[in-house]
């Protein structure tokens, strides 16, 4: 690790977060703009915290309905069910969709689980000004920022099979009330993860060392 | 700017201060305490970027006029594209769907594509377009939420679902997408918000030096 490293705000200059450029501020008492693009400037994003706190307790308040009401209806002459999220890829496993089953287990349940988790642990983490791992922290936090888009595909997918099938007697599809829940979830945790200011985990482990 | 002396770069995710060092074609470089990538030296990256997000936008349009797919059932074909699908979604009252499938399919690629456009177009022919802040931060924002590629992989889902139960007809948007998904991450690739920046800022830099 870099023991020698400042960081751009120990040192009271600005990194601006649209253009990069970093800038020393113009005044102190007056509330800085980007020199270059004109960007309000702050040290680190502000209310970080709070606000991603904010929109994480509301993706796990609707990560219930989420689960555990209807995602899709699918009935034909001869059939009919609802579905869950676990039970429509439960469904698809055991009718050989395997594949199928295991992309939408992954962006259905794997990384909504794997969001709500590691944003939790980061936040935690940073509000206990840990210094353990800072790192692979900051990895997991872009894994995190990367990967949370891929939960949209079960909304498109319920979307694309509702608008099509809607062939009267034949055969209905129709999206249920989780489907909204869900699509809620995936926005929420998209929102947080923005929120959240990566920058904060690397803070503790800053002024321990200019402290040596 | 090579009258410039050593700029100065804050990692955007931990904020460590480093000198700016000059890079081969093609090379990045990365922060030295958190591994982010700090930037990169694309190849060409205005003209490239240009040329991908021109072909995107006309491959965007032909996505969207065309369907992704039919069924057919009893002899009846009945064709969906993505506009179909999103009001489909609102007569169903699935609203709050609608508009998530909408902003995220429709209208944040169409955002990103026409300000990529409206910014290198002109920078290209030596122009600095006017009010690029504003739509280099609109780029920025935007680029979250345009999930082209996850609508992609929803189609080839529904797509196997489908054959279940019915007869599917490929149509021509399916295509379509699964070429846009392409172009759009060379898109991706090869923007350098950077290499931007230092084209529109070009003598109105004030940099801080060390």
């Amino acid at each position: 690790m870099n023991r020698k490293g400042l960081s751009a705000a120990r040192l009271g200059l600005y990194s601006c977060h649209v253009c990069n450029l970093v800038s020393r501020p113009r005044s102190m008492s007056k509330q800085s703009s980007c020199p270059r693009c004109g960007t309000e400037l702050h040290f680190r994003r502000p209310s970080s915290i709070a606000r991603c706190w904010a929109f994480l307790i509301a993706a796990y308040i609707l990560y219930i309905p989420a689960n555990v009401l209807v995602m899709m209806e699918t009935g034909s002459l001869i059939s009919y069910r609802k579905d869950t999220i676990m039970s429509g890829v439960i469904h698809l496993w055991n009718n050989d969709n395997k594949m199928i089953a295991a992309i939408v287990f992954i962006a259905s349940i794997t990384i909504p689980i794997l969001k709500l988790i590691s944003l939790t642990f980061l936040l935690l983490s940073v509000q206990r000004r840990s210094r353990w791992r800072p790192r692979q922290r900051t990895a997991l936090y872009r894994v995190v920022e990367g990967v949370g888009r891929w939960s949209m595909l079960d909304i498109y997918v319920v979307t694309l099979l509702a608008a099509l099938v809607q062939l009267g007697n034949m055969a209905v599809v129709k999206a249920g009330p989780a489907a909204i829940a869900f699509g809620a979830v995936v926005v929420l945790t998209m929102f947080a993860s923005m929120e959240f200011d990566p920058r904060l985990i690397w803070d503790p482990i800053q002024d321990e060392e200019s402290h040596d | 700017m090579a009258d410039q002396p050593e700029k100065l770069i804050a990692c955007h995710d931990c904020d460590l201060l480093q000198r700016e060092v000059p890079l081969n074609k093609g090379c990045m470089a990365r922060c030295s305490r958190c591994g982010a990538v700090l930037y990169r030296n694309a190849t060409d990256s205005i003209d490239r970027t240009l040329a991908y997000a021109l072909s995107a936008a006309v491959l965007f349009v032909v996505a969207n006029s065309f369907p992704i797919f039919a069924i057919e059932t009893q002899g009846d074909q009945s064709a969906i594209n993505l506009y179909g699908a999103v009001l489909a979604m609102w007569d169903q009252e699935m609203k709050p769907i609608s508009v998530v499938v909408f902003l995220t399919a429709i209208v944040a690629p169409t955002i990103e594509l026409l300000s990529m456009i409206y910014l290198l177009l002109p920078l290209k022919l030596g122009k600095i377009p006017a009010g690029y802040t504003l739509f280099m931060r609109t780029l920025q924002y935007v680029e979250p939420w345009g999930m082209v590629e996850v609508f992609m992989l929803g189609i080839l889902v529904s797509l196997v679902k489908l054959t279940n139960n019915f007869r599917v007809v490929p149509g021509v948007a399916l295509w379509s997408f699964g070429a846009l998904t392409l172009l759009l991450a060379a898109t991706a690739a090869s923007f350098s918000a950077r290499d931007v920046w230092a084209r529109l800022g070009q003598g109105i830099d004030r940099e801080v030096e060390p």
